[in-house]
C-alpha cells in the first residue's frame, strides 16, 4: 500500500506570505509586535477604570449623571474605533502570482531593452499621469508589482499597503487605505476622552477640596493622581496627532507622502489627489466608501502538499520565447522568497521595531514609524523582545 | 480553425493553459478602481476587439459605481460611525453588492463569450483589483501552437 499524501483544505489567511498575525481563524489580521498595543490597551481602560472608579461616583452624586453616562459612551467609542483599526487589514495589496510577476518581467525587460553585461540594468519605475501630473511607480522587489499610487511597502509587516500612512505600533498594525478613518477616529475620540477625563478629573479634585483640602482629597482618591499623569502627558501627543492628521486630511496627504514631502518642496510636484478643496478632501477621506478586503482571508483553499516550491519568476533572464510552466491547478498563494535587490537595503526586522516605550505615553507625528520603502532607508529602530 | 468550447466544464477538462494575459489598472483619473481597455496583442485571434472593450467599460463602470462619493455613501458613512462601524457587522456594504454583481457579470461573460473563444476571466478581486487575468486555452487535442500560445490563423467567431 503506497503512502497518500492527503491535500488538506485550510483557510487562505493560514498561507499568507507576509509577518501579520491572524486569530480568530482569519477574522482578524494585525501585525506580528503587539506588545505596544496592550500597553495601549493597559493605558486607556486602567485609566477609564479609575475614572469610574474613583470620580464618577462623585461627580454623578454632586454635579450631574449625565457625566459618567457620556465618559461609558465615549469610552466604548474609543475601543471600538481602536479594535476596528488594529483588527482590520489595512488594504494590504496581496503578492504577484508566478505567472503575474513573470509577465511583469517580460514588460520590464521589453521597454529596457538590451543591458550591457557589467551595466546596472535601470531601476524600475513606470510613470503614469494623474490629474496632468507625473507619478513615479515603483517597482517592489518583494511582492513583485508595481505598486499603485500613493501604495508602500510596509517592512514590519512586509506587505505593500494601499494608500499606506504610517505603522502605528500603538495600535499594532499599518494604517492605510481601510483602516485610516478608524484611526483618525480613536485618535480624535480619544483626545475628547483624554480632555474630557483631565477636565473632570480636575473639578473632582477642586469640589472635593472645598470640603475635604487639598491633601485630603488626593488620600481619598489617589487614583485621581494616576488619572492627571496619564492624560497630561497623553494629552499633548494624541492631540497634537489627532491636529496633525486633521491637516494631513484637510490636504488630502499621507503621513508617508509629508515625510518624504513628495508634494511640496524642492520637488514642485503638486499633489494630484487633493480636491484643492478641504471639505471635499475631508468627505472623501473620512465618508468615502468602505472599501473591502481583497485578501479574502476565510476562504478555503486546497494545500497540495506535493507541489515544489514555485520557481523563482524573475531569475529567468531570457524569457520571451518560452511561456509560463502551463499549470491546470489552481495556484495556492505564492510563497516567493523576499528577494533584496542591491539598491533597496530593506532592512531585515525579524525581531520587532517598536521604539522603546517612555512611561509617558508620547505619540508625536513622526514617532510611528513610517517605514517608506525609499532605497537605504534604515529607520532608527529598537529591537525589543515582544512578550507574546 | 478556432479553438471551440461549448461550456466553462468542457474548457476545463479538455484544454490546457497555454498562457495568461493581464490587463493593468489605468491609474489616468487617480486612486480609483479602472482598468485599461487597450486590446493585448496575444487576443487579437481570439476574441473581438469590441467584445473585449465592452466587458472592461463595464467592469469600470461598475467599479465607478462602487467607489463614487454621492448622497449614499456619505449617509451610509455618517450611519456607521454613529454606530461605531458595529451596523457593518450585519450590513452589507455597498462596495461589496457591487462586487458581487461584478462577479456574477465576470461568470456571465465567461459562459456566454470568452469559454467559447477558449479564454477565461479572473475576476479582478482574486488578484488584488491589480490586474484583469485573461487565461487563455489551448485544446490539449491540437497539436501545434503549444509554444507560442496563440492559435495559428483562427478566424475567432
Amino acid at each position: 500500500m503506497s503512502a497518500v499524501m492527503i491535500a488538506r483544505k485550510v483557510r487562505k489567511w493560514e498561507k499568507l506570505p507576509g509577518k501579520n498575525t491572524f486569530c480568530c481563524d482569519g477574522r482578524v489580521m494585525m501585525a506580528r509586535q503587539k506588545g505596544v498595543f496592550y500597553l495601549t490597551l493597559f493605558l486607556i481602560i486602567g485609566t477609564c477604570s479609575l475614572f469610574f472608579g474613583f470620580e464618577c461616583p462623585y461627580l454623578a452624586v454632586h454635579l450631574s449623571p449625565a457625566i459618567p453616562v457620556f465618559a461609558v459612551l465615549l469610552f466604548l467609542f474609543v475601543m471600538a474605533m481602536l479594535l476596528k483599526t488594529s483588527f482590520s487589514d489595512p488594504g494590504v495589496l496581496p503578492r504577484a502570482l508566478p505567472e503575474e510577476a513573470s509577465f511583469i518581467e517580460m514588460e520590464i525587460e521589453a521597454a529596457n531593452g538590451n543591458v550591457l553585461a557589467g551595466q546596472r540594468p535601470p531601476p524600475r519605475i513606470r510613470n503614469v499621469q494623474i490629474n496632468n501630473q507625473i507619478v513615479k511607480l515603483k517597482y517592489c522587489y518583494t511582492c513583485k508589482i508595481f505598486r499603485p499610487p500613493r501604495a508602500s511597502h510596509c517592512s514590519i509587516c512586509d506587505n505593500c499597503v494601499d494608500r499606506f500612512d504610517h505603522h502605528c505600533p500603538w495600535v499594532g498594525n499599518c494604517v492605510g487605505k481601510r483602516n485610516y478613518r478608524y484611526f483618525y477616529l480613536f485618535t480624535l475620540s480619544l483626545s475628547l476622552l483624554t480632555i474630557y477625563i483631565f477636565a473632570f478629573d480636575i473639578v473632582h479634585v477642586v469640589l472635593r477640596s472645598v470640603h475635604s483640602g487639598f491633601v485630603n482629597t488626593l488620600k481619598e482618591t489617589p487614583g485621581t493622581v494616576l488619572e492627571v499623569l496619564v492624560c497630561f502627558f497623553t494629552l499633548w501627543s494624541v492631540v497634537g496627532l489627532t491636529g496633525f492628521h486633521t491637516y494631513l486630511i484637510s490636504l488630502n496627504q499621507t503621513t508617508n507622502e509629508d515625510i518624504k514631502g513628495s508634494w511640496s518642496g524642492k520637488n514642485r510636484v503638486q499633489n494630484p489627489y487633493s480636491h484643492k478643496h478641504i471639505i471635499k478632501n475631508c468627505c472623501e477621506v473620512l465618508c468615502g466608501p468602505t472599501y473591502p478586503s481583497v485578501l479574502d482571508r476565510r476562504g478555503v483553499m486546497i494545500e497540495d502538499p506535493s507541489s515544489p516550491a514555485p520557481s523563482d519568476a524573475s531569475t529567468a533572464p531570457t524569457t520571451k520565447t518560452s511561456p509560463p510552466a502551463p499549470q491546470t491547478t489552481k495556484s495556492t498563494a505564492p510563497l516567493i522568497p523576499n528577494e533584496h535587490t542591491p539598491d533597496e537595503a530593506k532592512p531585515s526586522i525579524g525581531a520587532g521595531t517598536q521604539k522603546t516605550n517612555s512611561p509617558k505615553e508620547e505619540k508625536p507625528p513622526s514617532s510611528s514609524n513610517p517605514h517608506p520603502s525609499s532605497p537605504n532607508a534604515v529607520a532608527p529602530t529598537v529591537i525589543k523582545e515582544s512578550a507574546h | 480553425m478556432a479553438t471551440e468550447f461549448h461550456n466553462l466544464r468542457e474548457l476545463r477538462h479538455s484544454a490546457s493553459l497555454a498562457t495568461k494575459v493581464f490587463v493593468q489598472r489605468d491609474y489616468s483619473d487617480g486612486t480609483i478602481c479602472k482598468f485599461q481597455t487597450k486590446f493585448p496583442a496575444e487576443l487579437d485571434s481570439r476574441i473581438e476587439r469590441s467584445l473585449f472593450e465592452e466587458t472592461i467599460k463595464t467592469l469600470n463602470c461598475f467599479y465607478a459605481e462602487a467607489e463614487k462619493i454621492s448622497g449614499q455613501s456619505y449617509f451610509e458613512g455618517c450611519l456607521a460611525c454613529a454606530t461605531a462601524y458595529i451596523i457593518f457587522l450585519c450590513m452589507e456594504t455597498r462596495y461589496e453588492k457591487i462586487l458581487k454583481k461584478v462577479s456574477m457579470y465576470v461568470q456571465e461573460q465567461n459562459e456566454k463569450i470568452y469559454a467559447p473563444r477558449g479564454l477565461l476571466l479572473t475576476d479582478p478581486i482574486e488578484r488584488g483589483m491589480r490586474v484583469i487575468e485573461i487565461s487563455i486555452f489551448e485544446d490539449s487535442s491540437s497539436s501545434s501552437s503549444s509554444s507560442t500560445g496563440t492559435s495559428p490563423s483562427s478566424t475567432a467567431q
